[in-house]
């Protein structure tokens, strides 16, 4: 058991890191702690998938000279998958921060539950 | 190779050009644009759809330059041809149904924002429905998770930005999961392209290696849409999403943008893992737990609800159930009848958003039940077509809900053990509280007003009259569409045997 931890050491980090992340995601109630929950959760993916893909002692899978053996190159396809994951992360957090901005100059506070509660208020006051 | 082949990559490029085309042209231009994208859309899908008709067979199309299996591919056949017929027809008329109200909830000069959305929303969709690529689905996901929350957004006040927060929170939590899922599969399998997942998932099976992650692994991919597609216990946040967008937004979510990720989990079940290995599996049993306990929680709640938009928001939670329940039946019959509830729901909970909306503009905007007392006298053309809406859901003969209710009894009764007894419990205890909730509010939104007037018949009807005669002139669109959902409800409940005939003819191909 314990050599299966040492020999996939980033795969088991990434799984560790990803459930930080999800936790955060879920359970944190500050709207910029959720929105580090989602980066941390996404990187660990891309960990995950670089470790995937990643052959000891290859180089990067540039062909040069000729040489088209697959044995000395590392695999090129989840490179390919993280830089995509990355851009997808990258716009979905924009649009996350943004959305906070406009939650923040309305409601004056970065609690979910806080302006979630507000809002419940509201309606109370709207149905006297 | 036909002409015909290339209307699956046309349709989901398509929406994608126009939506940035609208970014530089005016409210009624872009307006005008969508409509062109969705007309046209609709009728080359039904030209696709007709060609597997005549008896064309399903085709993969290459998108790129590389073949299997390191290329990017899509694939079609009937159910993919019928979803992508369905998807721009419903958006149109939802669109034109709620075209007064965008006008009023987002304002002229962000309209064409909205339409960019829109069209996005539509790409993605299209692009779920077609590839047969594993990770090309997850970014098509996303864009379909950014877009989604755009339309919501749109209705700028602070019950939309609260909403859209925890639409995109619970979304982003389901696409962890998917992608973390899609990951571990390329690891299992080392192919992206779902014909060559399946292959390479028999063999692990028949050789009995690596059974554990590949369970995990179904396990966090039907988790992961589970929460996007809002399946019982994740339904949290759509019934503030829903409710509180604008009547166009609501029709589009709730009757569409939920069917694609069941779409794409129908999918991997039977595509990408294969009916070899998902039949009897344990997370189906789960789903039709979960599928079975939204049917009825989703109706208790919608039962205590005073407002007509989350009633429909939790009516929708318990539609879904009934997709859920067929999903998890797990024989050909069962995803038969899903498939039947998923075109159906599609056009029966646009029509009741969209008559909702104009049940609404008839009561001064308020959406509490005291409000839209008599509403519907009103407003005679959102009365009639929230009345046909409601008929369905129930699911009297002749109208669509029926032919649901109907496959999906069949299918549950063909299975011969727990399954058949659970769901038929459920099937019945929820038809009659889904009655109960809708009769009420139909006979609320039929009835007198307490303040109104004795006036005689014919006067009362003059004034209605009237009121059509002045709608005629004013909300073309509204009645068009209002009329064309209720066509196309009828036809669906008179003319079943074509959709079912359709849908089992794409299910033989599907795997």
């Amino acid at each position: 058991m314990n050599n299966y931890m040492v020999t996939n050491l980033p795969e088991v980090a990434a799984i560790v890191l990803f459930g930080i992340g999800f936790s955060n995601l879920l359970l944190a109630r500050n709207l910029i702690k959720k929105i580090i929950g989602l980066n941390v959760m996404d990187t660990a993916i891309y960990l995950f998938l670089a470790a995937k893909g990643y052959v000891d002692d290859a180089a990067a899978p540039i062909v040069s000279a000729g040489t088209v053996d697959p044995d000395l190159y590392v695999n090129p396809v989840p490179s390919g998958l993280v830089l995509t994951g990355i851009v997808v992360s990258v716009s979905v957090t924009a649009v996350l921060l943004a959305l906070t901005v406009r939650l923040y100059e309305e409601f004056n506070t970065l609690d979910i539950d806080e302006i979630v509660h507000q809002l419940r208020r509201k309606d109370r006051e709207a149905m006297r | 190779m036909t002409l015909v082949q290339n209307v699956p990559a046309f349709s989901i490029l398509a929406p994608m050009l126009a939506g940035v085309v609208c970014l530089v042209l005016p409210a009624r231009a872009s307006h005008r644009l969508t409509n062109g994208v969705l007309v046209v859309l609709a009728l080359l899908s039904f030209l696709l759809l007709n060609s597997f008709w005549d008896g064309a067979p399903m085709f993969t199309y290459r998108m790129g330059h590389y073949g299997a299996p390191v290329g990017n591919e899509i694939r079609a056949g009937e159910l993919e041809a019928s979803m992508a017929f369905m998807f721009p027809v419903v958006m149109l008329l939802s669109l034109m149904g709620g075209r007064n109200h965008l006008r009023s909830d987002i304002g002229r000069s962000k309209v064409n924002l909205y339409y960019i959305s829109v069209l996005f929303l539509l790409s993605s969709m299209l692009a779920l429905t077609y590839t047969n690529d594993l990770f090309t689905a997850y970014v098509f996901v996303e864009i379909n998770t950014v877009t989604a929350c755009g339309i919501i957004i749109s209705k700028e006040d602070g019950y939309t930005l609260a909403a859209s927060m925890r639409y995109l929170i619970m979304s982003l939590l389901g696409s962890g999961l998917f992608l973390i899922g899609i990951c571990l599969i390329y690891g299992l399998t080392g192919h992206l392209l779902m014909p060559h997942i399946q292959e390479a998932v028999n063999h692990l099976a028949r050789s009995g290696s690596f059974l554990a992650p590949l369970q995990v692994t179904i396990a966090l991919l039907a988790v992961g849409l589970a929460l996007k597609s809002a399946l019982w216990p994740f339904h949290s946040w759509l019934a503030d999403a829903h409710s509180s967008a604008s009547a166009a937004s609501s029709a589009i979510l709730s009757g569409l943008v939920l069917k694609s990720f069941i779409f794409l989990m129908i999918k991997i079940f039977f595509r990408t893992v294969g009916p070899d290995v998902m039949t009897g599996h344990a997370i189906l049993n789960l789903l039709l737990v979960f599928g079975i306990l939204g049917m009825l929680l989703g109706s208790v709640n919608a039962l205590f609800e005073k407002d007509i938009k989350r009633m429909l928001a939790f009516s929708s939670v318990s539609q879904i159930g009934y997709i859920f329940c067929g999903i998890g039946l797990g024989t050909v019959a069962g995803v038969s009848a899903a498939l039947v509830q998923v075109v159906v729901h599609a056009v029966t909970k646009a029509m009741l958003f969209i008559s909702a909306g104009g049940l609404m503009d008839a009561s001064e905007g308020k959406k509490d039940f005291e409000a839209l007392r008599g509403a519907g006298r009103r407003d005679v053309a959102a009365g009639a077509a929230f009345a046909v809406g409601t008929l369905s859901m129930i699911g009297l003969p002749f109208f669509a809900g029926f032919i649901t209710k109907l496959t999906l009894v069949t299918a549950a009764a063909g299975t011969h053990d727990w399954r058949m007894y659970a769901s038929l419990t459920a099937i019945i205890l929820s038809t009659i509280l889904t009655a109960i909730y809708y009769i009420r509010i139909l006979s609320l939104i039929f009835g007198k007003e307490d303040s109104e007037e004795e006036v005689c018949e014919g006067q009362n009807r003059r004034i209605l009259f009237a009121h059509l005669r002045r709608q005629l002139s004013m909300d073309t669109e509204y009645l068009l569409a209002s009329f064309a959902l209720i066509v196309i409800n009828l036809w669906i409940g008179l003319r079943s045997d074509d959709l079912v005939a359709v849908i089992d003819a794409g299910l033989a191909t599907f795997q």
